[in-house]
């Protein structure tokens, strides 16, 4: 059998190479290729070299987009997280209906950013309309608003990862401690949290990585109003390419710098949790 | 565990095969397409009568048996769409450029229509896109925008007994000084006159700036550089001058004040307004003026619960006290030109040409434009009847006939949609209260140095 597998491994490997190929890798090289040329459409492209780079950090709207971009993803990483596992550990205990509120909580999950942009934007302007403010009126409430959609949104994602691990503590262990009378905040700190470490890694990776990514919430909640102020990264390479003329290349560049700065953090960060798990 | 593995082996083959189907499918599809001239492609910016160009396209297939495809773009994605289009295998063959900036941007992607019909037929040549000798887009429509009133409120106002102006008639309001006291005397009696406020929302949320940051900004910039000496035409001296003054900032804002101020909501709450709340407001009767161009009639029309007749629509021009501003007209202009790809094959290029010519000089053609398009076509193919008899272009018709000096369309040469969008995002931030004039203007005058600059 295994003789069978290396012998027909390129064979079966193929298709999925192929639509990786396709729709990943050729993609990535053409997007590199591009960040170095001058270009209206991607078929015709002059080759520059690296003056797109030089334009992109001069843009004093990319490096604001990146101040924003890191205070969301801090807070909206840290709040999802101490929320959703404070919520997951709430529906691991015998609460009346927990599996009912385990779909309700996971649902916001299910509808796509647009929609749920647009639907918080009428929300937040309803409510600041009582005040005579708009979503627009301040750079504070577009952050908080996209603080609290994503909030909403990924909470319930986070909490059935961190359900998932809680509900793999051995029995065994959690009674043993308690009879040896460790108090509960023990049991959490010393024998759930240690052993639920692999749910941490996976979602301060998705968090991550989501906030950084933002795109859709931001076009539809915000689309950086007031002057560029709430633009995030995605945003901002995204009104780089499209509404300045001839600076499709230096747009390029941007997500480029971009591609590497978010597989950075997420190295990092991957490195440093997986060091932190153990085996049971 | 053998009959698994068979199992195993038999799905990951059928895989295979549905690959394989699916890119042989594939080839045989793009075969049968990839035709020559018998098919064209016109990317429309208007979505606004995307239905009828569908219909022309049927009608033009049955009579010639070109295919026309017509694929519409989404309010204010026209370029990037377009930039996605083209790059493909069966790009546009006919596209739209919005002027000499967007001929810059495309000027690979033209074709010199100098030896066309379409051109000859074009009434006035000065109003083409030309660079040296060459030809690279010809207008399709005139248009025309200002300040469109509700009559039947006006006269309400006129008829009022404690109004606290002589004014009696829109006759007599011709300029700003006349409008602000007309404007701000109905505001105080809005309620009796049974009005939110006389001016719709001004719509700041982004992507709905555009009636500010390019129709209004046009009127300062027009004033300073038909100031400049020595050129032939405001957009002209616009295109050359690397840096702007705003001289008449105060102008703008005078107007600009008075639309926020005097309107059916607090200015605070205009980032959250679009153009379709603001005509909605207007064809609801809650407010009495609402800045637009003759293209909003169809959207004014086709509010449900519309109580604007159709004979209380007119429009005024949008002053702004400017001295001597008593002769000024309407903004009339374009930003709507035709051009033809020189991507594809040369066959194509003249199919599209035929097309274009057939919709313009036609009976049937012309009868589409005129009645279903709603055009005020530029072209000496048409007769003096074959005018769209919609309310808001017959007013921009009788506009023209007076003797009245129309402002041009100088936002041609604005540098770049950045430049307008830095101008709408300060705009917003002056309504909020978040900045000052003072600012706005800095903000304006450094914007347009730095787009140029580029």
């Amino acid at each position: 059998m295994q003789k069978m597998i290396k012998k027909y491994f390129a064979l079966f490997a193929l298709p999925t190479l192929l639509a990786f190929i396709v729709a990943f890798v050729v993609p990535f090289v053409l997007g590199i290729y591009l960040s170095f040329t001058e270009f209206t459409t991607v078929t015709d492209a002059k080759w520059i070299g690296l003056s797109n780079y030089v334009k992109a950090f001069q843009d004093q709207d990319f490096v604001n987009a990146l101040w924003f971009t890191a205070k969301f993803t801090i807070v909206s990483v840290i709040s999802i997280n101490v929320l959703a596992f404070l919520l997951a550990l709430l529906l691991t205990q015998k609460v009346l209906g927990r599996n009912v509120f385990r779909t309700v909580f996971f649902m916001p999950n299910l509808i796509g950013g647009i929609v749920l942009g647009y639907i918080w934007q009428l929300m937040i302007n309803g409510v600041l309309y009582q005040f005579e403010v708009t979503l627009t009126s301040s750079a504070k409430y577009g952050f908080w608003g996209l603080v609290i959609l994503m909030n909403w949104q990924l909470i319930g994602y986070m909490m059935v990862i961190y359900i998932a691990g809680i509900q793999n503590v051995p029995k065994e262990q959690l009674e043993a401690a308690k009879i040896d009378g460790a108090s509960n905040g023990i049991i959490l700190r010393k024998i759930i949290l240690p052993l639920v470490m692999p749910s941490i890694t996976i979602c301060l990776f998705l968090t991550i990585s989501n906030s950084f990514k933002l795109f859709d919430q931001n076009l539809a909640l915000t689309a950086g109003a007031p002057s560029k102020q709430t633009a995030m990264l995605a945003l901002d390479i995204f009104n780089t390419f499209y509404s300045k003329a001839g600076f499709e290349g230096g747009g390029q560049a941007k997500a480029v710098m971009f591609f590497v700065m978010v597989a950075l953090i997420v190295v990092v960060q991957l490195g440093i949790t997986r060091r932190r798990e153990i085996e049971s | 565990m053998k009959m698994r593995n068979k199992m195993l082996s038999l799905l990951l083959i059928a895989a295979l095969v549905f690959v394989a189907a699916c890119s042989n499918n594939g080839g045989t599809k793009g075969g049968s397409t990839s035709g020559g001239a018998e098919s064209i492609y016109f990317l429309n910016f208007k979505p606004e009568i995307a239905e009828v160009y569908e219909q022309i396209a049927k009608d033009y297939e049955a009579e010639t048996g070109v295919k026309v495809k017509v694929v519409t773009a989404a309010a204010g994605t026209y370029e990037t769409r377009l930039k996605s289009e083209i790059a493909k295998s069966e790009p546009p063959t006919i596209f739209q450029i919005n002027g000499p900036i967007g001929y810059n941007a495309w000027k690979d992607y033209t074709l010199d229509l100098k030896d066309t019909k379409l051109y000859s037929y074009l009434s006035d040549k000065s109003l083409a896109v030309t660079e040296g000798d060459g030809v690279y887009g010809i207008p399709y429509v005139v248009e025309g925008y200002g300040i469109i009133y509700n009559n039947a409120i006006m006269e309400k106002y006129f008829a009022l007994p404690n109004k606290a102006t002589n004014v009696s008639s829109m006759e007599e309001v011709n300029n700003f000084d006349t409008l602000k006291a007309v404007v701000e005397d109905m505001q105080a009696n809005a309620e009796t006159l049974g009005i939110k406020g006389v001016f719709a929302s001004t719509s700041l949320s982004a992507g709905e700036q555009w009636r500010w940051q390019t129709h209004l900004a046009n009127l300062p910039l027009f004033y300073e550089f038909n100031d400049a000496e020595g050129y032939e035409s405001t957009v002209l001296a616009g295109l050359d001058a690397n840096e702007i003054q705003f001289t008449y900032g105060n102008n703008f804002k005078n107007i600009f004040d008075l639309y926020i101020n005097n309107s059916t909501v607090k200015p605070t709450l205009l980032g959250s307004k679009s153009v379709a709340d603001s005509m909605a407001e207007f064809a609801l009767g809650q407010a009495a003026m609402v800045q637009n161009g003759n293209w909003a009639w169809n959207e004014i029309a086709n509010v449900g619960g519309n109580v604007v007749n159709q004979e209380d629509i007119k429009f005024l021009p949008i002053y702004t006290g400017v001295a001597g501003e008593e002769k000024q007209g309407l903004a009339i202009g374009t930003e709507n030109y035709l051009a033809i790809n020189n991507k594809v094959s040369e066959a194509k290029q003249q199919a599209s040409i035929a097309f274009l010519e057939w919709l313009f000089s036609s009976d049937k053609g012309k009868a589409y434009v005129t009645n279903d398009l709603g055009f005020i076509a530029p072209f000496n193919t048409f007769t003096e009847d074959e005018k769209p008899a919609d309310p808001l272009a017959a007013e921009v018709l009788n506009w023209m006939n007076k003797d009245t000096i129309a402002i041009a369309w100088t936002f041609a040469a604005f540098p770049s949609e950045d430049f307008k969008n830095d101008f709408g995002d300060a705009l917003l931030e002056y309504a909020q209260g978040t900045k000052t004039w003072d600012e706005v203007k800095t903000i304006v005058v450094e914007s347009w140095k730095k787009e140029k600059a580029k």
